[in-house]
Parts: structure tokens; sequence; C-alpha cells
């Protein structure tokens, strides 16, 4: 028996909305960056599926250039990271408060 | 067996992502995502998207969360694990994010039975999924695909100058 179509939509509803949570809540930039990529599997879970049940591959095309996306993301977000670790010594949100130093 | 796996690999993936962002150890919390991603994988996988299962696994995990593991170890500071972990906000944010949730989840619900999506249910055959990938990225999609190759070059040069010690 197949799965229908609102499991998906409910399973993804409820990464992206842990992945929301951790972007507001944590102090720790990298775990906020990881949310970040929980949601954007939340997404891409939407994408196959819906590619799926229309019987194209569209959606999955679009799920590639997200994960490339994400790509990008977490390499530049994590060199801004190391950046500034390196200048303050910490990794915390609520201390990044100026643009230069 | 098609629901039998889809709610093992959510219960899973669901599992993991919460104690990804409870956890206080962070390394901790990459391992747990590690797991989700790879949950995640299976979900493709139960939706016969077999190129991107192999994708998620080899890109997501054998890459993006090396680079993570990789930045953890060079930023941990043993200091960071007995300071506060939450922010002050956390209650306000949470609730926020509640009502958020909660706003979609009644959206879906309502019109979860009008989702007519043609015949459902019924597995659309698709035997060739990488083959039919390519011929769709490289016919339809070819600009998008380069532009993303532009993209990824940027990105390389924006991570190598920001982790650059003097530019």
């Amino acid at each position: 028996m197949p799965v229908a179509i609102d499991h998906y939509l409910f399973l993804s509803l409820a990464l992206f909305s842990i992945g929301v949570v951790g972007v507001l809540t944590r102090r720790n930039v990298i775990v906020m960056l990881m949310s970040i990529e929980l949601i954007l599997n939340a997404v891409n879970i939407n994408l196959v599926a819906f590619s799926r049940y229309w019987g194209t591959v569209d959606g999955q095309i679009f799920a590639i250039f997200i994960i490339t996306d994400a790509a990008a993301e977490a390499a530049v977000g994590l060199g801004i990271i190391l950046a500034f670790f390196r200048n303050r010594e910490t990794v915390l949100a609520d201390e990044m408060d100026m643009m230069r130093w | 067996m098609d629901s039998v796996l889809f709610y093992f690999f959510s219960a899973l993936a669901i599992a993991s992502a919460v104690l990804m962002v409870t956890r206080r150890n962070i390394v901790h919390s990459a391992v747990f995502l590690i797991t989700a991603l790879l949950a995640t994988a299976g979900i493709f996988l139960q939706l016969q998207a077999e190129f991107l299962f192999v994708v998620q696994i080899i890109l997501y995990v054998g890459g993006i969360m090396v680079l993570f593991v990789f930045v953890i170890m060079l930023v941990n500071l043993d200091l960071s694990l007995h300071l506060m972990q939450f922010n002050r906000m956390k209650f306000v944010s949470t609730i926020l994010a509640a009502v958020l949730a909660g706003q979609l989840f009644t959206a879906f619900w309502i019109t979860r039975n009008s989702l007519n999506l043609g015949p459902r249910g019924e597995a659309m055959a698709q035997p060739h999924n990488t083959e039919s990938i390519a011929q769709a990225l490289f016919q339809n999609y070819m600009l998008p695909f380069e532009i993303a190759s532009i993209l990824l070059l940027v990105a390389m040069i924006g991570a190598v100058v920001m982790a650059k010690r003097k530019v």
C-alpha cells in the first residue's frame, strides 16, 4: 500500500518546525547552520514526494539545486565562523555584534 | 512494506532532529544531524529517487557534514559546554515556531483531501531514474545547471577568502 502524499507533507512540516526552533533558540552558530541544513532537507522531501506523485523528475532536479545551494551556504558560512572565531574566540550568536574591529 | 519503511525512516528522522536541536555537546548534534540526513536518504529511496539517495549520502553525509565536523574540531571550546546553550528569548521563539507549525498543520489538515494529484497512490513507475534526471538536467535545465556551477565557484572563492588568515 503506497503512502499518501499528506504523510510526506506532515513529515516535512515536522522537520521544518524543528529546524526553525533550532535556528531561533540555540546560541551556537554552528548548530544554527546545522538547523538550516535540516530545513533545506525538509524542503527536499516535499519536492521529491510531489515529483513522485506527478510522475516527473522536475522536483528531483530542484532538489539537486537545493543540495548545491546547501553546500555553497555551508562552505561560506563555516568560513565566516572560522574567521570570526579567530578574532573573538567564541562561536555564540549573541556575541556577534560588530561588523569590523 | 512501503508504509513500514516510510514510518520507520520518518520516526528516525524526527527523533534525531529533536535530539540534534537539544543536545548540549555540539559533536553529538552533528552526529544526530547525520542520522537525520541518512533517514531522509532512506525516504528518498522509498520514493524511488535512487539518484537523490546516492547524492544525499555522498554530498550531504560525505561532504557537508565532514566540513561541519572539521570546523567543530577547529572551533570546539570546552568552555562553551558549560555556557547557556539556548538564548534568552527561547520560550518566545519556541511559542512562535509552534504557532507557525500549527498554522501550517491546520492548512495541510484542512486541504489534505483536496490534493488531487492524478492517479494518486498508483506507483508512478520511473524505471530509469538516473537516466531521466540526466536528460532533464542537460536539456530543460541546462542554464540553471551552469549557473549552479558559477555559484559553487563563487562559494569556493568566498570560503577560501573567509578562512584565510591574512587577506
